[in-house]
């Protein structure tokens, strides 16, 4: 469901973009990759697994790279499907190993196996780890992230949106299917919780540091991107039901608010033909519903209210705190203060700064109907799930509740 | 059902907000009309409240609202205001009221003045932050607290960094920001830690303060978690040592902004430590009022001895600010009725008092263009009545019995004198001070000699800043002869804290 | 009639605020309007405090003409007023001075309005000292105050204005923060501010219950908050060694202003003493009385001297204000050490009649210095001279209220001290006859006086020309009129004043 709203969205800001909206192929090859998400978050089988995680991953290696004349996003399409290919062997390696321990396929026949104790406790995080690094490369957890900025600069904006947006959330679908179900059931969780938690502060922290320096907008949304992984993991971490609950509220409210971060970039270098954040000096002043668009969006990942972010972050902080992991709640909040120091300056140039020679008014910046509807949509989005949580919190609950 | 008040206060501005920004950026007069409108309405309302409080009935809160909003997690969108709040509910519809009044924009004579650039951006923010300061001061749901807290927070940003002071706006902002969102976050961690707590205790999953109150943390737990929660949301209230914000962002803020920052934004914190940190921790503010208490009154001498330093006369505010401030929470340390019920009235005396001062300073600044003491002077001739205004509200920020300021002060240091005679004697250097710096102010602004570079280019204030300098100054003298017309709500509320407190 | 009369207090004190509002909604050009206004208006509250007066309960104990109402409660305060002959006597001195300061001050012409209101509003301060019987109030009241006279010396006075108000404000306030501090306490302690049971209960309390006092014996705290409350008072009167804004704030002050300072704010120190000190700290104030006798005579000598040594007149005036006040406190410092005897009675006396007196005598010599000086525009003793011939009723006038401060048998000045002296001698013997010596530079400094303003050579610049010298007008001689014939008629017989002020005082000492 989500993936396909992602995917609708993702369309309409790509009809715009030249080279690439006239090209049926790229809304085949979307189509295509949403569908492996929708697999990759149902499948409960390992094989199953794999060939949704490459259906899902193949398509947006093509789609990053697609601007064939344009050297970034070729280089950008190069490296993805490098680190891609070599991470989903290691994963697919760990895969194996998995099925060599257990003899089975299916993630609640190895839960059950894991708890029968046929694996040693070595073994079984071994595999963890290797499995994790497969995932952590699709969701961009340090160090598995380095990829992350290129890629998100060099491919086309929309597709740039679309994978730190629903390919991540994917990657945390399988994610918490994996942890939650497969290596619940005996004493590991305290091991890998705590890898993990070391995981996720490490991610936060990296994550924010690097997006205060940087001076390109998609550059400091892929850091900033990093690090939101690095929040939902707060909830995986926490392991629980509000746990589970709170990382997939985190990734609707994330999912929708990120989208039209990158919507709204999209828009932006189109006219303007720069990624550079100080070419949005006097943004406010040539689109005011642009900026006024960006406010709630760069404020949702701030974590501010009334905006989804803000009730994201409580959830997980809750969840967080609930687990007893005080220490990561405090490393959360700490790190959102980071994030908020370069959200506001992103905000300051665009509502403060004003253009060279202050000819705001001759450059205004028009908005096509496609965009306008999407940027519409995800605004009120991000605000309706600030607000009116209730219903979009028990959606998440009750896909929790699955997983248990 | 009773008639939902409280919401509409909160709401009010924040459709307010929308409208305006719905409406073209070209038509000025609309988007000021809706400001005025609503925010007279919002004053209405508020007034309403205060007046139909019932002073009688220690139950506790009155007004109560209560919508489902999260039954999952027990987050309700609750409201309900207790005699601590409805003045200070009552002083955010004053603020708003005279802050759009200064902002107008125009002058009897047609001729611009105020807030030029994007008005109707800065009066949807501004009331975006008005919204979010009523609904902390009316939320009885610990969430819903921090959601409107974080609300009144991040427009200030905005409002500081696009319409502030351009040599430092920048900076101020941001400091301004980080400061009062780390300090939230640190006590949302805490509130989330007590509210799992009272769950492990009760069984009931639900953020509603009244339950809360009565989840009976343990000792170690209460001690643990005072610190950060008190102290994260007493960094709006300018606690000592984490008030270096607040005079960077007076200083760097437009006049409306000023007012309500330091009117409204610094009770906020206030409060909200009060709120949360003591009511929900009584036994954390008992073992730990002593520090409390210590910082207390190194603010509210150190802010008064910088505020003499002060040759800018926002800084000079600012740090006045700081002192006064100070003194709300040398109130609240105190835990005994008279100090609570002193720092109630403080709260309440202040911001319409320092509202005052930003509006005048505005007054000032917007015709001579400079706030340095020593380049200002003769005010009064040109503009008698600001001057009146700004010397009464000195007279109240000096404590002067006759208005608002001794009726606060007082039982402030009566509280103190309690629990630590030696410190309301060191604490009482500040008034000295105060004292000092007011009346140096007064003499170099408004009765020296004009400078010879000032003099033809300065004009008297309009009709609006008349009639918003009149508003602010009936409510300090009002208090300050008829006590009785706000102490005892304030005490109702304090009862109520003294109950959570043990009787003590 | 019948809310009158039972609202006497509240409506003299009150009276005033009403009358300034009045006068702030008067056109702010009708200079004539706003000062008749406020003269006539001033009137209301002398007429009141007359009929007060007569109708005085002499033998009567205790106070009257009560009224209480609710004020804070939250603090136990409330808004209680009365009088006994001490503070009747102080009312009728300053309803008395106020309309004459007014009707000095029509010359005043510089934001006429703001001025009558403000000296309106000043009134009520002083009554309101005079006439609290809760301590809060008192305090209100005494700091109310000076605002007024704060912003009277600093809009209309001369030259070195701004450095003298703020001397005097601070001075002022700093004195006044002990004893906020000093009350405080009190408050805290017993939870009530009426003045009424804090007589019963203070003096003789063996603890204070609520009072964190961090170790302090409960004698020490009591010294520590009589002195916290003597500095305040004495900086009022003010005693020897804070005295030094007085002379800078009497000589910047418009004449009316100083006429009132003079005449009244200086008394509300001394009443401090009489009313809260005294009976407060009892045992503290005869410990110390040899102290406080000791401050009076070096206020008595130094005034004396300082006075002599004065170039400027309206100076000279203003140290023989230190060094009359002086008479007060070593009045008081006497009674203090042997208080309930007959010599405290007496000197008690003395010291109450020499409040009024100096009330009197320093209003009107302030009042003709700035007669002069607004015709000469010069203050400068040297620069006068030989001006009798000049204007004989002025000099007359002049001598006439000189001889009175000077305390010529026959005047008031000369009852009043010789009760003072005669009281102390039997007490403080070595004070008094130090303060003796005093009395005889007091009769140097005015005949000085004179003699430079008077007499000695005709200074030849105010005889012809544009600067020829006017005699005293109709308007001018109308304020001296009254304190005239009341310096004579207590100097007379003053048996109708000291007998209200007898019985307050055995009843009260």
């Amino acid at each position: 469901m989500l993936f396909i709203f992602a995917a609708a969205m993702t369309t309409l800001f790509m009809m715009d973009v030249e080279k690439l909206g006239r090209r049926g192929e790229s809304y085949l090859l979307l189509l295509a990759s949403t569908l492996g998400m929708n697999l990759m978050a149902s499948a409960s089988d390992l094989v199953m697994l794999y060939l949704a995680i490459e259906t899902t991953s193949i398509p947006l290696y093509v789609l990053s790279g697609f601007m064939v004349d344009d050297e970034k996003s070729t280089e950008s399409g190069f490296k993805y499907l490098l680190f891609g290919a070599m991470t989903s062997a290691v994963m697919l390696y760990g895969f194996s190993l998995l099925f060599g321990f257990t003899g089975t396929t299916n993630l609640y026949e190895i839960a059950a196996a894991i708890a029968g104790a046929q694996v040693s406790t070595v073994t079984a995080l071994g595999v963890i780890t290797l499995i994790l690094v497969g995932l952590g490369f699709k969701v961009s957890l340090v160090p598995f992230h380095f990829w992350a900025p290129d890629t998100y600069e060099g491919a086309p904006t929309p597709v740039a949106g679309f994978l730190s947006t629903a390919s991540k959330a994917a990657g945390f679908a399988v994610l918490v299917r994996l942890f939650f179900i497969a290596f619940a059931k005996n004493g590991l969780s305290p091991d890998w919780t705590t890898g993990l938690a070391v995981l996720a502060t490490l991610t936060m922290t990296l994550g924010n540091l690097v997006a205060m320096t940087q001076t390109n907008i998609k550059r400091l949304l892929a850091y900033s991107s990093i690090a939101h992984a690095g929040y939902a993991m707060i909830g995986v971490v926490a392991f629980s039901d509000l746990g589970a609950t709170s990382v997939i509220f985190y990734l609707i409210a994330y999912i929708l608010t990120n989208l039209a971060a990158f919507g709204i970039v999209a828009v932006f270098s189109r006219v303007s033909g720069s990624d550079r954040i100080a070419d949005y000096a006097g943004l406010s002043r040539r689109s005011p519903w642009l900026a006024m668009a960006m406010l709630v969006a760069f404020l949702s990942l701030a974590g501010m209210p009334p905006f989804g972010g803000f009730v994201a972050k409580v959830f997980v902080f809750a969840a967080a705190v609930k687990a007893d992991m005080i220490w990561l709640a405090f490393v959360g909040v700490i790190n959102s203060i980071l994030g908020v120091y370069y959200y506001l300056t992103v905000l300051k140039v665009v509502y403060l700064y004003r253009m060279e020679g202050e000819a705001e008014e001759s450059h205004p910046i028009p908005l096509t109907r496609p965009y306008g509807i999407a940027l519409v949509v995800l605004s009120l989005g991000v605000l309706l799930i600030g607000t009116l949580f209730a219903p979009w919190f028990g959606a998440s609950g009750a896909a929790a509740l699955n997983l248990f | 059902m009773t008639f939902p008040i409280l919401s509409l206060i909160v709401f009010i501005p924040m459709v307010a907000a929308v409208i305006m920004l719905l409406i073209p950026a070209e038509r000025r007069n609309e988007t000021r009309a809706v400001a005025l409108a609503a925010a007279t309405f919002d004053l209405l309302l508020a007034a309403w409240v205060y007046v139909q409080y019932l002073v009688n009935e220690m139950t506790g809160y009155q007004f109560v609202e209560t919508y489902r909003w999260l039954p999952q997690l027990g987050i309700s969108l609750k409201f309900g205001v207790d005699g601590m709040s409805a003045p200070l509910v009552l002083l955010t519809g004053i603020v708003m009221f005279t802050g759009v009044l200064i902002s107008w924009g125009v002058d009897d004579n047609h001729h611009p003045a105020g807030i030029q650039d994007r008005p109707r951006e800065f009066f949807a923010f501004l009331f975006i932050l008005a919204s979010g300061v009523f609904g902390v001061f009316a939320s009885l749901d610990l969430f819903m607290l921090f959601f409107f807290y974080e609300i009144a927070v991040f427009p200030m940003y905005l409002l500081i960094a696009i319409w502030g002071w351009v040599k430092t706006r920048e900076y101020a902002a941001m400091k301004l920001t980080l400061y009062l969102f780390v300090g939230s976050v640190i006590s949302l961690v805490g509130a989330l830690a007590m509210y799992w707590a009272a769950y492990q205790s009760t069984g009931v999953l639900s953020f509603d303060m009244l339950l809360l109150e009565k989840a009976n943390f343990p000792l170690n737990f209460q001690v643990a978690w005072f610190l950060p929660v008190f102290f994260g949301f007493a960094v709006l209230g300018g606690i000592f040592p984490f008030h270096n914000w607040s005079p960077d962002g007076h200083v760097a803020a437009p006049t409306a902004v000023s007012m309500f920052h330091a009117g409204v934004l610094m009770k906020l914190g206030a409060f909200a430590a009060l709120r949360v940190g003591i009511m929900l921790l009584p036994e954390g503010a008992k073992y730990w009022s002593w520090l409390v208490m210590l910082l207390a009154g190194i603010a509210v001498v150190y802010g008064a001895f910088i505020a003499f330093q002060q040759t800018d006369m926002k800084y000079m505010i600012g740090f006045s600010s700081v002192s006064h401030m100070g003194l709300v929470m040398l109130g609240l340390s105190t835990l005994n009725k008279t100090g609570l019920t002193g720092a109630g009235v403080q709260m309440f005396s202040h911001g319409v008092m320092t509202a005052l001062f930003f509006a005048v300073t505005g007054m000032i600044y917007d015709r001579s263009h400079t706030r340095q003491i020593p380049e200002l002077g003769g005010m009064n001739k040109i503009m008698p009545f600001a001057s009146v205004g700004f010397i009464i509200g000195g007279l109240v920020s000096m404590g002067m019995p006759g208005f608002s300021g001794f009726i606060a002060e007082f039982p402030i240091f009566m509280g103190v004198w309690h629990v630590n005679s030696l410190l309301a004697i060191v604490a009482s250097i500040s008034i000295v001070l105060t004292a000092a710096y007011i009346l140096r102010n007064i003499r170099d602004v408004f009765f020296r000699p004009m400078p010879d570079n000032l003099e033809g280019h300065i004009t008297d204030v309009t009709v609006l800043d008349k009639i918003a300098i009149v508003t602010l100054c009936t409510f300090m003298i009002g208090i300050g002869l008829f006590p009785s017309v706000m102490v005892p709500m304030v005490q109702t509320g304090v009862e109520n804290i003294l109950r959570l407190l043990g009787g003590a | 009639m019948d809310f009158l009369s039972s609202h006497l207090l509240t409506t003299i004190l009150f009276f005033p605020v009403l009358a300034a509002l009045v006068i702030l909604f008067l056109p702010g050009g009708e200079a004539k309007l706003i000062r008749w206004t406020a003269f006539v208006a001033s009137l209301v509250p002398f007429a009141l405090s007359l009929v007060i007066w007569f109708n005085f309960d002499k033998s009567a104990a205790g106070f009257q003409f009560e009224e209480q109402y609710v004020w804070y409660q939250a603090l136990n305060s409330t808004f209680h007023l009365g009088v006994d002959g001490l503070s009747l006597t102080m009312v009728l001195l300053t309803t008395l001075l106020t309309p004459l300061a007014l009707l000095a001050s029509f010359s005043i012409s510089e934001k006429v309005k703001a001025y009558f209101m403000l000296f309106l509003l000043l009134e009520t301060g002083m009554l309101g000292v005079f006439m609290a019987l809760d301590l809060l109030i008192f305090f209100v009241f005494w700091e109310v105050g000076l605002v007024p006279m704060y912003f009277l010396i600093n809009q209309w006075g001369s030259a070195n204005r701004n450095y003298a108000s703020l001397k005097f404000l601070i001075y002022t306030m700093a004195g006044s923060l002990g004893l906020l501090l000093a009350v405080q306490m009190l408050g805290v302690a017993f939870g009530t501010y009426d003045l009424v049971a804090l007589f019963d209960k203070w003096p003789y309390a063996a603890t204070l219950p609520n009072v964190a006092l961090g170790g302090m014996s409960i004698a020490t705290v009591k010294t520590i908050a009589f002195w916290a409350f003597v500095v305040a008072f004495a900086i009022k009167v003010p005693v020897w060694p804070f005295h030094t804004w007085l002379p800078d704030a009497h000589t910047e002050a418009p004449t009316a202003g100083s006429m009132i300072l003079a005449g009244v704010l200086l008394k509300l120190g001394a009443y401090g003493f009489l009313r809260l000190v005294l009976p407060f700290y009892p045992m503290q104030a005869q410990q110390y009385a040899w102290a406080l006798a000791f401050l009076a005579v070096m206020a008595i000598i130094f005034g004396a001297f300082g006075a002599y040594g004065q170039t400027d007149f309206k100076r000279l005036v203003a140290y023989s204000s230190v060094n009359h006040m002086g008479f007060v406190v070593l009045g008081i410092a006497a009674a203090a050490k042997v208080a309930g005897t007959a010599d405290a009675h007496i000197a008690m006396n003395g010291a109450v009649l020499q409040m009024f007196n100096h009330g009197l005598s320093a209003a009107g010599m302030f009042f003709l210095v700035g007669v002069i000086y607004e015709r000469t525009h010069t203050r400068n003793l040297s620069d006068f001279g030989g001006l009798f011939p000049l204007v004989p009723v002025y000099g007359g006038i002049l001598i006439f209220t000189s001889m009175a401060s000077l305390g010529l048998p026959g005047l008031n000045g000369f009852i009043s001290e010789f009760l003072v002296v005669r009281g102390a001698w039997g007490p403080l013997p070595v004070f008094t006859a130090l303060a003796m010596i005093g009395l005889l530079f007091t009769g140097a400094y005015i005949l000085k006086g004179i003699k430079d303003v008077l007499h000695g050579p005709l200074n030849e610049h105010w005889a012809h020309g544009e600067h020829k010298l006017t005699e005293i007008n109709t308007r001018e001689i109308l304020v001296m009129a009254p304190l005239m014939a009341l310096i004579l008629w207590i100097g007379v017989w003053p048996a109708w004043i000291l007998d209200v002020i007898n019985k307050a005082v055995v009843r009260l000492f």
